[in-house]
């Protein structure tokens, strides 16, 4: 059912990992197997990062059928779910990220 | 995502299994409890005791069926559930710690959720999947889904998850609890029940008279009987309790036994025994005929035969029943010391009927007393409405019966009402009636006792006056005469009258015999006198006769010494000699 391409926790960034920066992008992403939802949405995360976050962002995906009990934790219900754990405060997104403007909203990326 | 189809209808024939809740009641008004591997929707509106019923149900199945449990819960954090269900005497913590429990506090904060697209809630099965297996589960209960509908936007996503969810529930084989509020007229807000079909019950929490009554109804069970009826129920110390107090049939046994009445005149009217053990004695009256003191006399007896009762109070409070029985010589204390006697007191506005039912047959459940006293019935008339109090007394009676306790019950007959008329209408359920009734005449009342009936028992016609004295009740004879039936000072002047009479009527008797006696003397004296007299007399008599033939020998002698002096022949006085001598003889008999 895996597919080898995507093991998690994965960390995928732009060039170096600087979690010290302040303005440095925390993100994780929950999913639950390798559904073609996951896929998506781990596509969709990753353009949109590179374009508006290239080089100060750090993505962290959660496969939670392997690691069930990290759900409790962010308090997962909805998957996907994308969550900003830096900047403060934490945001949560659900779905497949397909909507663009609604994640860049989401993450205060683009003013609401 | 590991599907374990669990063949749940492949055996139609063997009926739905079904899970013991534990709750008090509960199994049996479902006939063994909610349905076993299949989700049930409990709801009901705010404050209706959702969350402790589904609270309790994992429990009873963590400690009394060995059926771990998880607990969901979308509203309350695990430490206010803790806290919470702690003064139902539930210690959460020991449980979790044990591993036949474990809390899940599912949080959602919508303000902090932005939608995006497709998503599902495998994240939300994942957790519960997780939860499941840690502890291996049989139980679960999600309280409350609502909270998922004002989370998460996407009302349509939501519908088909939880489907899925109830599906996987079922799949699993878990028996899950799912807790929902209550809509505006619909059964849940968000039309759950259409989904959760197997088993909906409804809890509902309603004023009356402002009074709460707690009730339960099963709205639906697929696949079994149930009890349709609304169940009263409340929570207390020891959790729930359902009342299924409806459900009692027609067959209690009868036993022969007779217990005492704890006056002895009484139990001579009643074949000379008493009551029958078990059953019911109404005991009606109107104000101060001595109801109560009747029934502390038949506490009194079952007391010293070493039995246990029960005095359910809801006028008078223990103190007052105590000071006012020993005023009649009716020492209910030491029994009390004893823990043979218990008080039950309370207002009957304390709570709505069904919950004072519901406290009678908890109290009476576990104390398992012989003996019952409940003081007065007509009390409750001030709770409920007649058909509501004939119906719980009828369902007390009932339940009395089946745990074979004899039980008395005090009706208050007001004044002006027909005195034949027990108020409630439960007369006919009664065994045993007996009537205090206040009797008013030449300006004063007394106490007459009546028995109205006694089933199965030859008893007594007669109106005895009933006397409360300090050595406790006693029964007179009431006087029937001439003039009709008489009481109190009425009934004491007409015996001091006829004592009166009959006194008078020895001393005339007595009078008479000392006059024959005296009439008996007199002859008899007389009798004496006049013999005296008679031979007073004959003696007399006797002296007389006997001078006069002394004179007539003396005459005679002189005769002859006259004829001799004169020379007569001899012939001649030889002749007055003998006639001399023949007279004295027929004198002298």
């Amino acid at each position: 059912m895996k597919s080898p391409a995507k093991r998690s926790p994965r960390k995928t960034n732009g060039r170096s990992p600087q979690k010290e920066d302040p303005d440095s992008w925390n993100l994780r992403l929950y999913v639950a197997g390798q559904t073609p939802r996951s896929l998506s949405a781990f596509k969709n995360l990753k353009n949109i990062c590179e374009e508006y976050l290239k080089g100060k962002y750090h993505i962290e995906v959660i496969d939670l059928m392997e690691n069930p009990t990290l759900a409790r934790g962010d308090q997962i219900l909805a998957i996907p779910t994308l969550v900003r754990k830096l900047p403060q405060p934490i945001r949560k997104i659900i779905g497949d990220l397909s909507n663009t403007e609604r994640v860049l909203v989401g993450l205060d990326i683009q003013p609401r | 995502m590991p599907r374990q189809n669990q063949p749940n209808r492949s055996k139609p024939l063997e009926g739905l299994k079904k899970v013991s809740t534990g709750i008090s009641g509960f199994d049996e008004i479902t006939g063994g409890g909610l349905p076993q591997g299949r989700p049930s929707l409990i709801c009901g509106s705010a404050g209706a005791g959702k969350t402790l019923f589904a609270m309790e149900f994992l429990v009873r199945g963590a400690t009394q069926y060995n059926e771990p449990g998880v607990f969901m819960s979308f509203e309350e954090s695990d430490e206010e559930l803790t806290q919470n269900v702690a003064s139902l005497g539930f210690d959460l913590k020991q449980l979790v710690a044990e591993k036949k429990l474990l809390l899940d506090h599912v949080f959602i904060e919508r303000s902090e959720i932005e939608e995006t697209g497709d998503y599902d809630l495998e994240g939300l099965f994942l957790r519960l999947g997780h939860a499941i297996d840690a502890i291996g589960a049989k139980r679960v209960v999600l309280d409350t889904l609502e909270a998922l509908f004002s989370g998460l936007p996407n009302e349509a996503i939501l519908r088909a998850e939880l489907r899925r969810l109830f599906r996987w529930l079922k799949d699993r084989g878990m028996t899950a609890v799912i807790t929902c509020e209550r809509g505006d007229g619909t059964l849940t807000r968000y039309g759950l029940e259409e989904y959760v079909a197997d088993c909906v019950i409804l809890l509902d929490n309603r004023v009356q008279n402002q009074i709460s009554t707690r009730r339960m109804r099963i709205v639906k069970y697929r696949g079994t009987s149930h009890g349709t009826n609304e169940y009263p129920f409340f929570i207390n110390e020891t959790g729930f309790s359902v009342l299924p107090i409806t459900s009692i049939g027609l067959s209690h046994k009868a036993p022969t036994e007779v217990v005492s009445s704890g006056i002895p005149r009484l139990d001579n009217m009643l074949m000379g025994k008493g009551f029958y053990r078990g059953s019911s004695i109404l005991v009606s009256g109107t104000a101060g005929t001595g109801k109560s003191t009747l029934a502390a006399h038949f506490i009194l007896a079952a007391c010293s035969r070493g039995e246990r009762s029960f005095y359910f109070a809801f006028e008078e409070s223990q103190d007052q029943i105590l000071r006012n029985m020993h005023s009649v010589g009716v020492d209910l204390e030491r029994f009390v010391k004893k823990g043979l006697l218990k008080f039950y007191n309370a207002r009957p506005s304390a709570w709505g009927l069904e919950v004072h039912l519901a406290m009678i047959h908890k109290v009476v459940s576990e104390y398992d007393p012989s003996v019952i006293v409940v003081d007065p019935i007509t009390n409750f008339l001030a709770v409920g409405d007649d058909i509501e109090t004939k119906s719980m007394l009828t369902r007390l009676i009932d339940f009395f019966k089946t745990k074979q306790v004899t039980a008395m019950f005090t009706s208050l007959t007001s004044p002006g009402s027909n005195l034949e008329d027990s108020e409630v209408g439960v007369s006919s359920l009664m065994d045993v009636w007996l009537l205090v009734k206040n009797i008013e005449a030449n300006g004063e009342r007394n106490r007459g006792l009546y028995i109205l009936k006694a089933r199965g028992m030859a008893h007594s016609n007669q109106v005895r006056e009933f006397l409360m004295t300090p050595r406790g009740i006693e029964l007179v004879d009431a006087y029937i005469g001439s003039e009709g039936v008489m009481m109190g000072s009425a009934r004491a002047s007409q015996i001091a009258r006829e004592t009166a009479d009959k006194i008078a009527r020895e001393q005339a008797r007595q009078r008479k015999e000392r006059e024959l006696r005296r009439k008996h003397e007199l002859y008899e004296a007389q009798l004496v006198a006049l013999k005296g007299q008679y031979e007073t007399e004959r003696d007399a008599i006797l002296k007389e006769l006997e001078e006069e033939q002394k004179r007539e020998e003396v005459i005679a002698d002189q005769r002859l010494e006259i004829a001799r002096l004169r020379q007569a022949d001899n012939g001649e006085v030889q002749l007055v000699k003998n006639g001399a001598q023949s007279a004295r003889k027929g004198t002298v008999r």
